[in-house]
């Protein structure tokens, strides 16, 4: 069964909201870089990029993808072996402010790896946490978002889904 | 395809195609990898790796090596010529040795066909075969797909010649086997003393005129001549060698088409390739060194993400 929480118009609102929230304390951008994480947190990082520049005029707004497969703290614990997807930092993120980008924020174990692994590229001034949902009360690492669009509860057995299809973009509640 | 089908990379015959993908695949993120700041991750954090060479070896283990610390994998490293085996210790004596002291895998080469076979039958680790005598060497016919396919996109379709000492040469078999795989057409050339009788089984075609050979196809790989194994003279002399079997520059420029080339390694410049090719832009032998680390960091973390399941 399948619970609507954010509806398509919904989402554009939360992510105009998360966008503004950031020009109020980044600017013009000029020492802050974008990161999403893979996958979904991806797709979510272009759309705040593509507002940021449509409606806050930011032209210069670097934006990378990161994926956290190698950083993970579940390799051979898994039933399956985790397969990475592709990391694009083409821009310097020594003392940059950085923010990462992501589409849920569970347990914390992705957003810690993701942690790890931006050392990779260098040692950034800062670095903050922005998530679409927010799901309370299922971390199991200290990790807490800067920015987050909704905040959920849901019980165990209930998984927080985010379609990002173009054209069907929606975040409903399943169970598993 | 999420996982290898093999729990063990002994040889390409023992892969599939789904295998080769997967390997492809996960070599162009740890290429990424390679070209970031700080060029290592964590994945094999408390796997410990033993290298045992029990034959010279100087890219290779480089190569596996640089791979292991790479992935954060803990590293010994055994060299026949400084341990036990010249004292008469046997090779499973040696290995079981070295896994009481609780190694997870074991990178090996060897001078005896089939000794990753046989260890991987007797020993409770994944074993890596880093080159059996004149039988396999994965991961370096891996890396020269790779390194084709990173060129070209894809393997499919084209045609590549083998050159040189085709008997004693373990780079060629593997070779065979995996760009068959994947679809394209495979020629060796050689001198009809270093080319196996049988080896038409293998769906291969045979050329003994240089020329004829690098016409036909879309990039060569020059095999090294391996004094070493030659038991007998199996051609009169070397300087007749170079005059049939060498690659220079006029030659190369005379062909039909430009042609990749490949070696893998160590090259005897002026025997089977001259320097100017070598080191000219049709040369791929660089990036080949390059690639080796990132299939070989795809090859150990396939493997090590088995080890649980």
């Amino acid at each position: 069964m399948q619970k609507e929480i954010i509806s398509r118009h919904q989402l554009e609102v939360t992510l105009q909201r998360l966008a503004c929230q950031l020009v109020e304390n980044h600017r013009d951008f000029s020492s802050t870089v974008i990161v999403g994480i893979q996958r979904r947190g991806v797709v979510l990082a272009h759309k705040i990029g593509e507002i940021l520049r449509r409606d806050y005029g930011i032209e210069d707004l670097k934006i990378g993808t990161l994926d956290v497969t190698f950083f993970r703290d579940d390799f051979r614990r898994r039933e399956s072996p985790a397969h990475a997807n592709t990391t694009s930092i083409l821009f310097p993120v020594d003392n940059q402010k950085v923010v990462f980008i992501d589409d849920v924020l569970h347990t914390g174990r992705t957003q810690r790896a993701a942690l790890s692994a931006i050392n990779s590229f260098g040692r950034p001034s800062k670095i903050e946490l922005l998530v679409l949902i927010h799901r309370r009360y299922s971390r199991q690492l200290p990790i807490q978002p800067d920015y987050k669009g909704i905040q959920v509860d849901v019980a165990e057995g209930e998984k927080v889904i985010v379609d990002v299809t173009q054209g069907n973009e929606r975040v409903y509640i399943e169970e598993i | 395809m999420d996982t290898l089908s093999v729990d063990h990379l002994l040889g390409i015959k023992y892969l599939n195609r789904d295998d080769l993908e997967l390997i492809f695949k996960t070599a162009e993120t740890f290429t990424e990898v390679l070209s970031r700041p700080i060029k290592k991750v964590p994945s094999l954090n408390g796997i410990t790796v033993a290298n045992l060479f029990f034959e010279n070896s100087t890219r290779t283990r480089t190569s596996f090596e640089l791979a292991e610390k790479r992935l954060s994998a803990d590293v010994v490293n055994f060299s026949a010529g400084v341990s036990s085996v010249s004292k008469g210790e046997t090779l499973i004596d040696t290995v079981q040795n070295i896994l009481a002291m609780k190694v997870d895998m074991v990178v090996m080469r060897h001078p005896n066909p089939g000794a990753g076979i046989f260890l991987s039958k007797n020993v409770p680790a994944q074993i890596v075969n880093a080159g059996d005598g004149a039988h396999e060497h994965p991961t370096q016919a891996l890396l020269d797909s790779y390194s084709l396919r990173r060129k070209w996109g894809s393997v499919e379709g084209k045609k590549i010649v083998i050159v040189g000492d085709i008997t004693h040469s373990r780079v060629a078999i593997s070779n065979i086997y995996a760009l068959q795989m994947q679809g394209a057409e495979v020629m060796v050339c050689g001198p009809a003393t270093l080319i196996p009788k049988h080896i038409g089984a293998l769906g291969v075609k045979v050329e003994t005129d240089l020329r004829k050979a690098l016409n036909w196809c879309d990039a060569a790989n020059m095999l090294r001549v391996q004094h070493e194994r030659q038991d007998i003279s199996y051609f009169p002399s070397k300087q007749e060698y170079v005059k049939l079997y060498g690659l220079d520059k006029t030659l190369l420029d005379s062909l039909d088409k430009k042609i990749t080339i490949l070696h893998p390694g160590p090259i005897n410049r002026g025997v089977e390739i001259t320097s100017e090719v070598a080191d000219c832009d049709q040369s791929i032998i660089l990036e080949q060194v390059e690639n080796g680390v990132a299939i070989r960091m795809a090859v150990l973390y396939l493997l090590a993400s088995k080890r649980m399941n």
